[in-house]
Parts: structure tokens; sequence; C-alpha cells
């Protein structure tokens, strides 16, 4: 008895402060999001008015259905450039090479986003690098725009995601054994049908978790959309920032908040379900 | 691996080397011109190349404001320090907890808490950010109500706000990495030290957190790092000077055009960052070697 009060004071030393930190930075926050969403602003009643609004507004709408498919896209086209990258750092190039290589390639991810869309606006701008490179090789005699555009922004988005899409897939390649390769080829596979049965499969759980990490920032940018896409970027986290921010409208933001959340929660689910995968086992 | 090496080597070698060189030159190019355009004696942050200078850094003529004598900049530098290490401090104090929580104690709800835990990194940060801004709102204007205005400034926007916000993520990143490290403690080690007449605190302060150093140390660079870079959250948060962080100045001036004083402060940034991450990296490294 004695022994149990003594292991129980044990837990609580270390239960309390998970539970507050988890608690009051967590999930109390949420839980206020949650009911501010379904007051009104000016009569404090409860009311369905802020989501409303969303469904009503053709224009939130639009950049909220904007959003969602360029989130998706950018996460396809990040997949098909990842996985090449992940399978020849672990499956073909040496060890020396590989621990070089991730370091290139992880670096310039410890540095703030800022600077890395900085980057991007150095070269894209209308004055910018690429610009004066295709005026010195003759290809064009006037500078050129690259910036505010869709293309920029698809491009900004895959730079600043694509990390998290190649450490996943590049662990699960690694527990593959390579004997297994070896097999397929021995029983008569060729690279595409290996690729097929052995390596995508047994890749799946980094592939999905890759996904989810890479979809849920894209979702959630905002720093690289707004300032490649300038005006006309057309990203629903705006709308969050300028109702919080801009007009001081905490209802109303805590709907697009909302919203945004069980969105991605949903497309994370039925990826999930789609394909078979397990979360917590994936990570 | 020799073998499948060579396997896919008769296919194209060369194909996949140039591969991974392009995805290479994605991933550094953009930083690498950003760093060569911070030395242009150029008053734009473009080619042509017209010769070295220091003049984005410690340049003080109005038309070249070097980095270091511009004062606002020079305030958010000091300002994200200060974030950083006191966000730091908080999520390894954090961590160390969470982790003998989880890995040490049995109670009902265990796998429900952990998984509860992981929900400030999956969360967008701006959903984060609002959903903590409202919170707090919320009940510093009812401390205001309680006991007189100002009672709940220090829930405002402002440093300490900032501070919270970020440890609302920052640690969950801690703990995962010291979990990771003390899973792979043998806790006999710790006994046998009771054995041999050690108090339990005594135990686990010169083993147990010894054994965790390095854990510890990676976690604190990482830690730092993400405070240092964070904007998504941090925006929400910060209210007058005294929490305008280096991303939130870089976000505002970016809007308004590029000058090459912001090459410099990448330059910085990334000497740095780099430091720091080699020093994180060398000691996972000595981790797995453990």
């Amino acid at each position: 008895m004695l022994e149990k009060i003594k292991n129980s004071k044990g837990l609580m030393l270390v239960l309390v402060p998970h539970l507050v930190w988890i608690g009051v930075l967590f999930v109390l926050p949420h839980i206020k999001l949650f009911g501010l969403s379904f007051v009104d602003r000016r009569s404090g009643e409860v009311t369905l008015g802020n989501y409303m609004k969303f469904f009503e507004s053709e224009l939130y709408r639009d950049v909220f259905m904007h959003t969602a498919l360029f989130a998706i896209l950018v996460t396809l086209i990040t997949l098909a450039i990842a996985f090449p990258t992940a399978f020849i750092i672990t499956k073909i190039l040496g060890k020396k090479m590989k621990a070089a290589l991730l370091l290139g390639i992880v670096l310039p991810y410890w540095i703030s986003e800022l600077i890395r869309v900085f980057a991007w606006m150095v070269l894209l701008r209308e004055t910018g690098v690429v610009s004066y490179m295709l005026q010195a090789i003759g290809v064009t005699s006037q500078n050129i725009e690259f910036l505010y555009q869709n293309g920029t922004i698809v491009i900004g988005l895959v730079y600043t995601s694509i990390l998290f899409m190649i450490i996943p897939i590049m662990n699960s390649l690694d527990s593959l054994d390579n004997s297994l390769i070896e097999a397929s080829y021995d029983l008569g596979g060729n690279f595409w049908s290996t690729m097929k049965e052995i390596i995508i499969p047994h890749a799946a759980p980094g592939i999905m978790v890759g996904s989810v990490m890479v979809f849920m920032l894209n979702l959630g940018n905002y720093v690289t959309v707004t300032l490649l896409g300038g005006k006309n970027s057309l990203w629903f986290t705006e709308n969050i920032y300028n109702q919080f921010i801009v007009r001081f409208n905490h209802n109303q933001g805590a709907a697009f908040g909302v919203i945004l959340l069980t969105f991605s929660v949903l497309v994370v689910w039925i990826s999930l379900k789609v394909t078979g995968q397990d979360m917590a086992e994936a990570m | 691996m020799f073998i499948v090496k060579n396997k896919f080597k008769s296919l194209s070698y060369w194909f996949y080397y140039s591969y991974v060189v392009l995805v290479l030159i994605f991933t550094a190019g953009p930083l690498l011109v950003t760093f060569i355009l911070a030395f242009n004696n150029s008053p734009a942050a473009s080619f042509p190349w017209q010769g070295f200078t220091l003049d984005w850094f410690s340049s003080s003529t109005p038309e070249r404001e070097g980095l270091f004598n511009d004062p606002r900049m020079m305030m958010a530098i000091g300002t994200s320090l200060k974030v950083a290490t006191a966000v730091t401090i908080i999520s390894i104090l954090l961590g160390i907890n969470n982790a003998f929580l989880f890995v040490r104690e049995k109670f009902v709800g265990k796998e429900f808490l952990y998984m509860l835990m992981l929900g400030p990194l999956v969360v967008p940060g701006v959903v984060l950010g609002t959903s903590i801004l409202s919170f707090t709102h919320s009940i510093a204007n009812s401390l205001d109500m309680a006991f007189g205005a100002g009672a709940g400034t220090f829930l405002r926007p402002g440093f300490w706000l900032v501070v919270l916000g970020q440890v609302s993520f920052v640690a969950t990143t801690t703990t995962l990495v010291i979990t990771a490290r003390l899973r792979k403690f043998d806790q006999s080690l710790e006994e046998a030290a009771m054995d041999l007449g050690s108090t339990r605190a005594r135990a686990i302060l010169s083993i147990t957190l010894r054994f965790l150093t390095p854990a510890i140390v990676g976690a604190a660079i990482v830690a730092f790092l993400f405070s240092f870079e964070n904007f998504n959250t941090t925006y929400f948060l910060s209210g007058p000077a005294d929490s305008t962080t280096v991303p939130i100045i870089l976000y505002s001036r970016l809007r308004f055009g590029l000058s090459p004083q912001i090459n410099a402060v990448s330059v910085l940034l990334m000497v740095s960052t780099g430091i720091l991450g080699l020093i994180a990296f060398l000691f996972q490294k000595g981790d797995d070697a453990a």
C-alpha cells in the first residue's frame, strides 16, 4: 500500500507538468477555437453564421478549392521528385556519398523559410538572376517577371517541403533488405516489376508519412505563397490571417481555422483508409 | 549492397548520379546565389558582379545601410536569441519530464496521451497560433476584469506569449528525441547505483542524465533552430517591439522590395545555422555509435 502511494507520487510528479503543457497550450486553446467559431461576434449568441458565411460566399469557397487542389498537386509533384532521390541515395550510391548528399539536402532546411523564399525572390523577380541570365545568353532582350504566378508558387512549395518527403522514404527504404531485390532479379523480375512488387510496397509507410507531412505543410503555408504569389496567391490561410490580424474578427477566423483543420484531418484519414496504412505504425 | 549497386550500374549509373546532383542544385543552389550576392558591390540584389564589398554588413551611409548598423534588425536578432533561449530551456525540461513519463511510468491512457502529444506538431501553425491567441485573449480579459486593468497583460501578444506559443510544438520535438534515447537506457545501471548506496535522485542525476546528454544537446539545438525560424505561430502572438523576431521583420521587409542587406542577414543566418546544424549532426552520429 505504502509502495503504491509512493509510486503514484512519482507518477504525479511527471504527469502534472505534461498535462499542464498539453492542456494549456494545445487542448484548451483548440476547444476555445472550436467554441468561438459557433458564436456570433456582435450578439454573442450561438450561431452557425460563421460557417454559413463560408458556404454562401463563392469567393471563400473558390479560394478553399484552389488551396486544396494545389496542396494535393504539390504533394504529388514532391513525391515524384523525392522518391527517386531517396531510392538513389539509399540503394545505389555508396555510404560516403550518402552522408555528403544528405548534408547538402538537409542543411538548407535548417535555415528559416523566410530566407529560402527570399532566395527564390532574388532568382525570379523581374530584375532577378534568372532574368539577367536569360538576357546574358540572348534568349530575351527584356526583363521577365517570374514572380506572382501559380507556377512559381508550386516551385516554392515543392522547395519548402521536399525534405519532409525524402527523409521518411529514405528511412523506410533503409530497412529493405537488399537480398530481397536480388531475389526478385534472380526469379526473373526486371527493374519495373521489382519496383512495383518489392520496393514500393516496402516503402509505402514512408511514402504515406511523407505525403501527409508535405500535404499539411502546404495546406498551412503562408509565407511562401504570399511572398511568391503576391496578392493573387488565393491561399486559404490568408483568410484566417486577415480575420485575426486585420479585421480582428476572432469568431469568423476561428470558423475558417476549424474548416481548414477538419479538411486536413479528413484528407489524411481518407488517404490512410484507401491505402490501408496505419499512421501510428508508420510514425 | 555491392551487387545491387552493380545491377543498377549496368542500367545507367550516370543517369542516377546526375539526377541526385540536379536535386542538390535545386535545394542548395538558390541559397548559394543569395550568399554570393551579399558581397556584390551593387545596390540591387542581382548580377552582374561588380566587385567585392562588405558594405551590406558594415556600411552606415543612408543609401547602403549595413546589417550591423541597422538598429531594428539588430534588435530583432537580439529578440530572436532571447526567445529561442527561453523556448529551448523550457522545452528541454518538459522533454526530459515527458520522456520519463512515457518510458518509466505505467498508467491508463498512456497511448492516448502519446498520440495527443504529437498534435502540436501536426496541426498547421496558423491554427495553433490562432487558437492560442484566442484562448489567452479571453483569459487575459477575465484577469483584467477580476483584478483590474493590466492584470492579464503578460498573456497579451508579446515576448512571453511568443515563448509559450513556440513551446507548444517545440516541446513535442524535444520529447520525441529524448524519449528515443531513454528507451535505450539499461535501467539496471540505475539500480546498481542505488544498491551501492546512492539515492534515486542522485542515481538519475549522475547516471541517467549523463547517458541522455547527447540527446539533450541534440534536442536543444533543434529546439533553438525551430524557435529561431518560426513564423506561422509567432506572427499571431508577437506584439510590440519586444517580440519582433527575425522572421517577422524579414516578412514585413520582403513585402516592400529587396535590399542586399537581406542577403547579408541570410549569410549570417546560414553560417550560424550551418555551424549549429553540424554540431547537432555530429552529436547524433555519436549517439548512434553509443
